[in-house]
């Protein structure tokens, strides 16, 4: 079994953590998570943030009983890690904006770092917001040509969207749904929806999301939707 | 040698394990993780004459050692099954059981007819769901509407029919000898517990619904209950199902007299545990020199 690598603590409730087991994690895809044996009964769905030859890096927010026993691992505990699972952000080039909001950050990592390579001719700029303290913010500057955040208020105020061909988003439902709004061109927004999730894989339709083309279940056809899909029904 | 095939009123599975229905989709998922060939059968999403998208809110809920669902028969119905499914699933070598609900005893009707000429070894009539506010609660909870409905059908079906029994009913052992006597193949049971979840802060139940089925090991030993009593009275075979997430459950079961067992929501949490369930009966059989799971099934 996969064991923790380490696992840091950045704030009073986020984490980040490491596995050592590699997944080829895409922008935007997720794990599901275990490190117990038997209860809680559910695995946990977690952004990767981070993946490298060692393994993938997960940021998380401790909410719950899950992400509690998350936050005692110690290096080198077990822990089962399932995945990657979902879809990922598209890889397109140009000018792209990321713009995250609370633990909502946490796939935008992997996003600025792959677009980065992907292309150099690719401009990647990001956005942070968070309602308290920041976090990551050297990370994030060095895989962005340009980087800034906001403790507090509204990130998407900042957003300045004709400058972009692309927005990728994650973040709370009302800070993606505002950003939709305020864009002029539709069809350039990209979101990372959540869900309470049992299978992570598409078999329970706990996770179902109403969109533009019928029910979609977030788990496998999501994470990652144009925005107008779910926002436009 | 140890033998797992097991015969189910004439239907040849080549072990005891199902997937339950609305915890596998249509066998896609699972297909691509491991080969579900190796399981005895599946009983695919249940389906409603028209396509439903289910239920609005809050989902799924854990509780200490169990699931609440109130997914709500989210389902492309039986001619979009019948277009898009059925075909896949007969391609596999697994006994195929189609579930089927109904809001009305025309519903069940109705999709029974539009399956009739179709291939599938057995019709699951889920007369139990406890997510649907219009119908299933109903016709699972009273002999006298279950039995209406077993004797309707049962005359316009061809295929094996087996009825899944919500533990909801007001007399499970009465139900299941009424729907023996109407001529049932066999029972599966239970569906999930008619459950009760609020958030506090809100002052609020936590699903739109109000209530919701729950399923899981908290279930398991009143499932298990339920199997003996019924197994006791009737003599169609029995499907096993409740909070299945080990082999001893398994074995539990077919010890109470189940002939085959359906792992439900166990699969949510590791996908090929029903591999793994085949795998230590397989291996309790060769311990305990059991050649045939006849020979233990039902001796309590």
């Amino acid at each position: 079994m996969p064991t923790v690598v380490f696992n840091k603590k950045l704030s009073s409730n986020f984490y980040l953590m490491k596995v050592n087991k590699t997944l080829n994690a895409k922008m935007g895809q997720f794990a599901m998570i275990r490190a117990w044996d038997k209860y809680p009964l559910l695995s946990r769905p977690i952004s990767v943030y981070d993946e490298d030859s060692v393994g993938v890096t997960f940021l998380y927010k401790v909410v719950g009983e899950g992400t509690s026993i998350f936050s005692k691992l110690k290096s080198g505990d077990p822990i089962n890690v399932e995945g990657a699972y979902g879809s990922s952000f598209p890889l397109l080039n140009g000018r792209i904006l990321l713009v995250g909001g609370g633990v909502g950050i946490a796939p935008l990592y992997l996003a600025a770092k792959t677009l980065k390579s992907n292309s150099k001719n690719c401009i990647v700029d990001v956005l942070l917001g968070f309602t308290d303290e920041p976090l990551l913010l050297d990370e994030f500057s060095k895989v962005s040509d340009d980087f800034k955040y906001q403790v507090g208020g509204f990130i998407t105020d900042l957003v300045n969207d004709e400058s972009y061909d692309y927005i990728y988003t994650c973040g709370p439902s009302i800070m993606m749904e505002t950003l939709y709004k305020k864009i002029r061109n539709k069809e350039k927004l990209y979101a990372s929806f959540e869900s309470r999730m049992a299978c992570g894989i598409g078999v329970c339709l706990a996770c179902s999301c109403m969109t533009i083309n019928g029910n979609k279940k977030l788990c496998s056809d999501g994470p990652i939707f144009l925005a107008k899909e779910v926002f436009n029904v | 040698m140890s033998n797992l095939e097991t015969i189910f009123s004439n239907i040849t599975f080549k072990n005891p394990v199902v997937l339950a229905s609305g915890t596998c989709a249509f066998g896609h998922e699972f297909n691509k993780i491991f080969d579900i060939q190796k399981l005895g059968g599946m009983s695919s999403k249940g389906l409603t004459i028209a396509k439903r998208d289910g239920n609005s809110g809050i989902r799924i809920w854990e509780t200490p050692s169990g699931i609440m669902n109130s997914i709500g028969l989210e389902n492309p119905s039986v001619e979009g099954f019948i277009k898009h499914e059925l075909n896949f699933i007969n391609s596999l070598d697994i006994v195929n059981i189609v579930n089927l609900s109904g809001h009305s005893i025309d519903d069940f009707c109705i999709g029974t007819e539009l399956l009739d000429d179709k291939k599938y070894d057995i019709l699951e009539l889920n007369i139990s769901c406890p997510n649907i506010k219009s119908g299933g609660m109903s016709f699972g909870t009273k002999t006298s509407i279950a039995r209406e409905v077993v004797r309707t059908i049962r005359k316009k079906c061809s295929h094996k029919l087996v009825i899944k029994l919500s533990p909801n009913a007001e007399d499970i052992v009465e139900l299941s000898k009424a729907l023996e006597g109407e001529g049932a193949d066999g029972l599966s049971l239970v569906n999930t517990f008619q459950a009760l979840a609020i958030n506090i802060h809100t002052r609020k139940p936590i699903f739109d619904n109000i209530y919701a089925g729950l399923s899981g090991p908290a279930i398991k030993p009143i499932a298990l209950r339920m199997v003996h009593q019924v197994c006791k009275v009737v003599s169609i075979p029995v499907m096993g199902i409740g909070g299945i997430q080990t082999w001893q459950d398994a074995i539990e079961y077919i010890l109470a007299g189940a002939t085959t067992i359906q792992i439900g929501s166990a699969s949510f949490i590791k996908p090929d545990v029903s591999l793994d369930i085949i795998e230590g009966i397989k291996n309790y059989m060769l311990e305990h020199n059991i050649s045939s799971l006849e020979e233990i099934r039902g001796v309590i």
